[in-house]
Order: C-alpha cells, then sequence, then structure tokens
C-alpha cells in the first residue's frame, strides 16, 4: 500500500517535471503555450454544463421518487434466484446511472457488512472493476458536441453487466 | 435513444412521486442536483484548464508521439480508422495510462481532447467508430488501482484494504475484453443496417 500510495502521489508532479523540463530544452514558449491550452479548458467546461445538468436533473428525478429502490425490491428475487446476493443488487443496478450513488451505497455495504465479509469484497471489487458508463458518454459526447450517440449506450451497458457478472464470479471464488 | 432515456427517466419519476407522495422530495431534487451539475462543471473546469495547458505544452514537446509511436501496434489494432501518427492516439493513450492508475481528474481532460481530434477526423456530429471503442474501453474501466475503493476499506479497518486489488483487475479485465468483443459486433451489425 505504501509504494501505491507513493507512486499516486509522485506521479502527477513528476509527470509535469518531465513535461517542462523537455519544453524548456527546446526553447518552447512554455506559459503562452499553457495558457494557449488552458483557453481551450474554459470553452469545454461551459460548453458541457447543459449536457451534465440535464442528465442529472433527469437521473435525480428518478432516484428522489423512490422508484429505484421499489424497482429494485421487485427484480431482487428473481436475482437472487440466479445467486446474485440482493444486499448486492441496488449497487450493481445504480453503478452505470450514478458514480456518487454507487460510490455512497459501497460505503455504506462497506460499513454494515465489514470490508472483509463477502459482500464487502464484492462491493468493493464491483466498485473498482467498472465505471460511471452514462456520465462518461455524457462527458465526452456532450464535451464535443456529438449529438447522435449511435451505438456506443448499448456497448457500455453490456460491458456494465460483464463487468458486474465477472466481479460476482471471481469473488466468488476467489474468497470462499 | 439518450432522447428517450433522458425524457424517461424524468417521466417515470414523475409519475411515480404523484403515486407515491414523494413529490416534495422530487421537487426539491430537481433544483439541488441542477445546482450540483453547476458545482461539477466548475469542478471540471479547474481540472480542464490545468491539464490541456500542459498537454499543450506535452504535446508541442513532442512527447504525446513519442508516447503514441511506443504502443502504436496494439492501439492500431484498437482503432483501424485513426491514421499512426495522428494527435489522437497520444491522447487515448495519455486517458488510458491516467486510468489505469486512479487519476480520473487527469484521465477527463485527456479523454475530451482525444474525443475532439477523433471528431476533427471524422467531421460528423455523429459518433464515430473509434469514438464509440474509445468509450467503450473507459465505460469497462481501465483502473490498475482502485485508489477510492482502498481508501474505504482502510477507513472501516480492513485487515487487507489491498486484497480486492487483484479481483478488481481481473474483473476489469474481463469487462474489457467483452467491451471490445460487443463494440466490434455492434459496429458490425450496424454497418450491415446502413448498407
Amino acid at each position: 500500500m505504501a509504494i501505491i500510495s507513493l507512486i499516486s502521489t509522485w506521479f502527477i508532479p513528476c509527470f509535469i517535471l518531465l513535461v517542462l523540463l523537455l519544453a524548456t530544452g527546446k526553447k518552447l514558449p512554455t506559459y503562452e503555450l499553457f495558457v494557449e491550452g488552458g483557453k481551450e479548458g474554459v470553452k469545454m467546461a461551459f460548453s458541457l454544463l447543459p449536457f451534465l445538468l440535464g442528465m442529472l436533473v433527469s437521473i435525480t428525478i428518478l432516484r428522489s421518487s423512490g422508484f429505484i429502490d421499489a424497482f429494485i425490491q421487485v427484480i431482487s428475487p428473481i436475482l437472487s434466484f440466479f445467486g446474485i446476493p440482493p444486499d448486492i443488487v441496488p449497487l450493481a443496478l445504480i453503478r452505470p446511472i450514478s458514480g456518487t450513488a454507487a460510490l455512497g451505497m459501497t460505503t455504506e455495504l462497506i460499513s454494515t457488512h465489514g470490508p472483509d465479509s463477502f459482500i464487502g469484497r464484492l462491493a468493493s471489487t464491483m466498485q473498482g472493476s467498472t465505471d460511471t458508463t452514462l456520465y462518461i458518454l455524457t462527458i465526452y459526447f456532450g464535451a464535443v458536441q456529438i449529438k447522435k450517440m449511435r451505438y456506443a449506450l448499448k456497448v457500455g451497458l453490456v460491458a456494465d453487466l460483464i463487468g458486474i457478472m465477472a466481479s460476482i464470479i471471481i469473488v466468488t471464488i476467489i474468497f470462499s | 435513444m439518450v432522447n428517450i432515456i433522458w425524457a424517461c427517466m424524468a417521466i417515470i419519476g414523475i409519475i411515480y412521486a404523484m403515486f407515491n407522495g414523494t413529490m416534495e422530495e422530487v421537487n426539491k431534487a430537481v433544483f439541488e442536483s441542477a445546482q450540483e451539475a453547476v458545482t461539477l462543471s466548475i469542478a471540471l473546469m479547474s481540472i480542464l484548464v490545468f491539464w490541456l495547458g500542459i498537454m499543450k505544452v506535452a504535446e508541442a514537446a513532442k512527447i504525446l508521439k513519442a508516447l503514441s509511436s511506443l504502443f502504436k501496434p496494439i492501439i492500431t489494432k484498437l482503432f483501424p480508422e485513426i491514421p499512426p501518427q495522428h494527435p489522437a492516439i497520444g491522447y487515448i493513450l495519455a486517458n488510458f495510462t491516467a486510468n489505469m492508475f486512479g487519476l480520473g481528474n487527469a484521465a477527463t481532460p485527456m479523454g475530451i481532447k482525444a474525443m475532439e481530434e477523433m471528431k476533427q477526423l471524422s467531421g460528423s456530429k455523429e459518433a464515430s467508430r473509434s469514438m464509440i471503442t474509445f468509450l467503450a474501453l473507459n465505460t469497462s474501466g481501465l483502473t490498475l488501482i482502485p485508489t477510492t475503493v482502498i481508501a474505504i476499506r482502510m477507513q472501516f479497518k480492513s485487515l487487507a484494504p489491498t486484497e480486492i486489488v487483484g479481483t478488481t483487475i481481473l474483473a476489469s479485465l474481463i469487462s474489457l475484453t467483452g467491451a471490445i468483443i460487443v463494440d466490434r459486433i455492434c459496429y458490425h451489425i450496424d454497418k450491415r443496417k446502413h448498407q
């Protein structure tokens, strides 16, 4: 763990150092280039805002209405029939839709079941091995103003499903 | 597809709230989440400005080009539509590297830059094949070290906070492979439909 956190903290500063050393060595106008690139960032963040806001509001309406919870209650017996632990079902369903909600659920599962329990390990693996598909698609397509996503959402969601099933199978095999 | 999903989430939510008696929560959620989105965009702006600035310098210093020639064989297989010397490849690799180290903050600006380059290549408002492959890889989680999860496990006094690194990498690899296969299948189905 010490080495991992060391790499994480050293990686970015060392990368910046490398870039600036090489660029200065090549006599490039570093500061001017930085500002020029930064301007693009400002523009991007503004054009991104409506995409992000629209998606976030819609997801929050669905979640706060209690629909997602009710839906999970209805389908968890079906899923537990296939050997998927009911406690993990909400996390698996929310993971592709909302990153903050998923992180909250993972924390909650780890705190109630313990980090070294089966559920705790499964939640940890699931949280780490998949990403928030809807958020990623919104951010990336939004930033470059792509209106037609074509089959991107389908691919992303199927990949999530594969990741979730893989997590369950792998954690079951390795830790029990 | 996005239009339908977006509208349906809100429609279902509001109708369900009518019968569930949660209209007050929904009403509050609309304004709170809108505010959250603005906060999130501002937070993103700081990261975007900084990283796009640094990456502009890196690009001028030809660091991205060096990175792309190193991994050229794999990347040209994954993204057949991008010319091997194109700057998009450098940004894609920078995004993957940042993701692998769990540096989501650095990964997003580089990913957006990669998308921009790919958009210039395709010259259309529609998602291109390369863009979808790129996002498929991103959504399947490229993380090697899940730092956030490890931190949470430490907080709850796990005896072995890092024991899930192995299972996470394995699950990521499987979902990554799955994503590539599904992406290829969808591409060919889509191509046949438009012929």
